[in-house]
């Protein structure tokens, strides 16, 4: 029995460039900057002030009405993924109980869903008044907080926070009853989730699947971390020109927020309701580093070059056929340094001459959205036949040799390969192909 | 995407666990054949003014003594650290090299992965309730922020902060195996390690892989994961009496006891484990996994989801129901789930319902959380492998509305062949395994 071929028939995208995947890609070509001062709270005492937010939102427009009590169990990263599986829905054409409930044409015991998402820092003003109750001298107490802090958290605090949540949100409003899951490998989730969903659909347990991955990293906790961990960009104030991935000037990456979604649907499924088709997944491919140093990507990359050779293996080309690379390039120096590397292990001469394109210097980091969104952006590359210029890239950081283009090139994309890693160190890769209406449809 | 030209039969050829009731697999085992509790008072941290003051606790354990490079894993969090002891075990159960440079097991490194359902580890508890006491202005009721950034950026410690990253478990089994085939981690809640073990099989069918290490590591006793689920009220509070507090299916249950550990499987094609000559426990041959797409904050009343997971799986396995010898259940304890269960139960298996064997181990071990489901598969390899089916204890008291044969507090001897394994997980992902005896 063959497997099913995968293509993408919807996008959606929550990003500092925009509440939709069309604005993302409009800025996107513009060499536009999602990055400014952060907002969320007062930056002042962090090394680098700087985040990737999105703009103002309301959620209550997203949610249909069943689903609108459930609001106050959002957290935000909820609440972002429900944006973003909203519009890959309504840009894919099918009508899910939430986009049409009197005109469903889905079987929802065939649809899956599978979100990426990260360690989800909570609220602390919302704990704030709880941790108050609990401090003796100063200090906080655990057993006055077991007896005066802990009644004062709101009976579901805990739910609000759990990581799956993204996936549950999401299937009840679309009413999604097939396989669910939640991958929780940092960065990595976005390819991860969206490779896993393909192979459900491949291997015949589902016909459509809502992919993709959320996270927000602008939170006080979580930029600590970064800054902890040496992530984060110093001495830059400008926001134009603060994250340089494979730059020589590279400090390090601004984070921020965000939620990508595709719309995956086995090839038949797609064609029996005359979808438009945007491309097509062929490839999937993930490893792991081995390298103790959890922070920082294996300095030869070896993990995320693996990745790489198993994604174009499993979509059966050759380096050579690539038309565009969207790398994970977070303007880390030393990360970005072991991704070529492993580029160059992976691909050869190509790794020179195929044109590469990181976005995260107008999109930030976004933790795991971070992957889901580098693939929205590559599918409409593919489908536009265009890639937009990088930007803040003067001239390679040692180690980089990469074809980072900063101007505009218009051409078909025959082939394109997204890649991330994590600290950690799962790595993926993904291989998306330009769709040619032909051949059978497994 | 490529398939394999054949598909791949799937094998467990290592087990390895470290919970409550033990920290290797007979020794869990035993205590489960003789129906004792791994509940007992909270000892990790002080939680005597909490609503419940007792847990399921890893007792006398050390990552070290599982590998000569404990370097490679300072600071790793409870979760991770068990999760490198049930990989060792299952390493070694199933003649993997961890030491050689170059292992002469016949394993190649690329094609052998890792899935894992893994949770977050503990919070830096001083550090992170301390920049929020420092930040809180309480007059006016809001943050000063640059007080909190500064104090946590005084106080936090990098290592720490980076090993409450639920990928983290996976990590470190990486950087003890070596492994570099295909990598995931996830999270649905207490069906993670259940979810792990099906994907990691549907890997090794698809021909991505030969060997994974799948299963799950999770430690949510600390202060806030016990705060979560108390507020919730999902926690049994009997407080005098935690070894009788686990009561799956008892009309007295109320609410489940929160465990920690990890439980990890060797599986892998049996092209592999014949190449290589190893011992095969048992043969993984159904997965299904369903969402309720019904609430968040409840199951789906008539059990949909969960049945949805069950039917799944026997299909995908080329089963019915009439093929089931065991069911070994979630039984969470909580009124809810076992309510709920015993319903799906009874809408898959028909006339047969009330049959088939369905206890909840959980009544001994507690519950596990990401881990539970990958250390109550394991068990159910055991099962098939004594023909011994473990029972439900504190069954002291049915519920008359909860009709099954809950296998009350009594081991059965029974053939045992096909066993189903059942995993919910809060806000609605189910998974469900079926493992099989192994025939040639």
């Amino acid at each position: 029995m063959g497997a099913a071929r995968v293509v993408v028939t919807g996008l959606g995208a929550v990003s500092p460039l925009g509440l939709s995947a069309e604005e993302m890609w409009t800025g996107l070509c513009a060499g536009r900057c999602g990055i400014g001062r952060l907002r969320a709270f007062d930056p002042a005492g962090f090394p680098c002030e700087l985040a990737g937010e999105v703009p103002e939102y309301r959620i209550r427009d997203y949610l249909p009405k069943s689903h609108r009590k459930a609001a106050k169990l959002m957290c935000r990263d909820i609440e972002l993924a429900i944006m973003a599986a909203q519009d890959a829905v309504v840009h894919s054409g099918l009508r899910t109980k939430a986009v049409d409930p009197d005109n469903v044409n889905v079987d929802p015991t065939r649809m899956a869903v599978n979100f990426g998402a990260g360690m989800i820092s909570c609220d602390l003003m919302e704990l704030a008044p709880a941790v108050a109750a609990a401090v003796v001298d100063g200090k906080f107490d655990l057993r006055q907080w077991g007896s005066q802090g802990l009644p004062l958290v709101t009976p579901l605090w805990l739910l609000k926070y759990l990581p799956n949540m993204l996936a549950c949100h999401v299937g009840i409003i679309h009413d999604i009853q097939g396989p669910s899951n939640t991958i929780t490998c940092a960065e990595a989730s976005g390819h991860l989730a969206v490779g896993e969903a393909a192979q459900v659909i491949a291997r015949g347990n589902a016909d459509i699947a809502l992919a993709g991955a959320a996270e927000a990293k602008v939170n006080a906790i979580m930029m600590v971390r970064q800054c902890l961990l040496k992530r984060i960009a110093t001495g830059c104030s400008d926001p134009e020109s603060a994250c340089r991935p494979f730059d020589a000037d590279a400090t390090g990456s601004i984070f921020g927020e965000g939620a990508g979604v595709v719309v995956l649907e086995s090839l038949e499924n797609a064609r029996r309701r005359g979808a438009t088709i945007l491309a097509e997944l062929v490839g999937v491919g993930h490893s792991h580093n081995v390298h103790a140093v959890y922070e920082k990507l294996e300095p030869d990359g070896k993990g995320l070059q693996i990745a790489i050779e198993k994604a174009l293996d499993d979509a059966e080309i050759g380096p050579e056929n690539l038309g565009l690379i969207v790398p994970h390039g977070t303007g880390i120096p030393d990360d970005d340094r072991a991704e070529a590397a492993a580029l160059q292990a992976a691909l050869g001469g190509a790794a020179k001459t195929v044109p590469t394109w990181p976005t995260k210097s107008m999109l930030s980091t976004t933790g795991a959205a971070s992957g889901a969104l580098d693939l929205v952006a590559a599918v409409r590359a593919i489908h536009e036949a265009t890639i937009p210029p990088a930007k803040n890239f003067a001239g390679a950081a040692d180690g980089c040799r990469l074809n980072v283009l900063t101007e505009k090139r218009v051409g078909p994309i025959p082939y394109a390969l997204c890649c991330s890693y994590t600290h950690g160190g799962q790595t993926a890769a993904l291989v998306v192909k330009h769709f040619d209406d032909g051949g059978p449809a497994d | 995407m490529k398939t394999a030209a054949n598909r791949q039969r799937v094998v467990v050829t290592g087990m390895g666990v470290v919970c409550p009731l033990g920290n290797d697999v007979e020794t869990l085992w035993q205590a489960v054949r003789a129906g004792r509790s791994g509940v007992a008072k909270t000892t990790i941290f002080d939680a005597s003014t909490f609503p419940t003051t007792f847990d399921a606790e890893v007792k006398n354990y050390d990552y070290r003594r599982h590998t000569r490079h404990p370097e490679f894993h300072e600071g790793c969090s409870r979760g991770s650290s068990f999760a490198i002891g049930a990989a060792a075990q299952a390493a070694e159960q199933a003649g993997i090299d961890l030491e050689a440079a170059q292992p002469a097991d016949g394993i190649d490194r690329t094609r052998m992965g890792i899935y894992l359902g893994a949770g977050e580890g503990s919070l830096d508890n001083d550090a992170f309730f301390g920049c929020i006491i420092a930040g809180w202005d309480n007059e006016r009721q809001e943050m000063v922020w640059p007080e909190t950034t500064r104090v946590a950026l005084e106080q936090m410690q990098a290592v720490h902060e980076l090993e409450q990253e639920p990928n983290m478990a996976a990590a470190h089994v990486a950087a003890l195996t070596g492994a570099r085939g295909p990598a995931r981690s996830c999270l649905t809640a207490c069906a993670a390690s259940t979810q792990a073990v099906g994907e990691a099989m549907m890997l090794i069918r698809k021909g991505d892989a030969d060997v994974m290490f799948a299963g799950g590591a999770h430690s949510m006793i600390h202060p806030l994961g016990l705060t979560g689920f108390n507020r919730l009220t999902a926690l049994s509070t009997r407080n005098d009496s935690p070894e009788t507090a686990s009561r799956p299916f008892c009309a007295s249950r109320d609410g489940f006891i929160l465990g920690e550990g990890a439980a990890m499987l060797v599986i892998e094609s049996l092209d592999s484990a014949r190449k290589r000559g190893v011992h095969v426990f048992a043969e993984l041959v159904g997965y299904g996994s369903s969402s309720d797409a019904f609430r968040i904050t409840d199951m789906h009343e008539e059990g949909r989801g969960a049945a949805q997971a069950m039917e799944a799986a026997l299909a995908n396995a080329g089963l019915t129901y009439k093929d089931i010898d065991y069911i070994n259940t979630h039984g969470t304890s909580t009124q809810e789930n076992d309510h709920v269960e015993t319903l799906a139960i009874k809408k898959v298996f028909k006339e047969r319902a009330q049959q088939v064997p369905a206890s909840s181990i959980k009544s001994m071990l507690g519950h596990l959380i990401g881990a539970a489901g990958a250390a109550e598969l394991i068990t159910c390899v055991l099962a098939i492998r004594d023909n011994l089916v473990p029972p439900t204890t504190n069954l002291t008291d049915p519920d008359p509305k909860l009709d099954l044969d809950y296998v009350p507090n009594e081991p059965r001897q029974m053939p045992v062949n096909i066993v189903m394994n059942e995993s919910f997980g809060f806000g609605g992902q189910n998974n469900v395994v079926i493992v099989r005896r192994f025939e040639d």
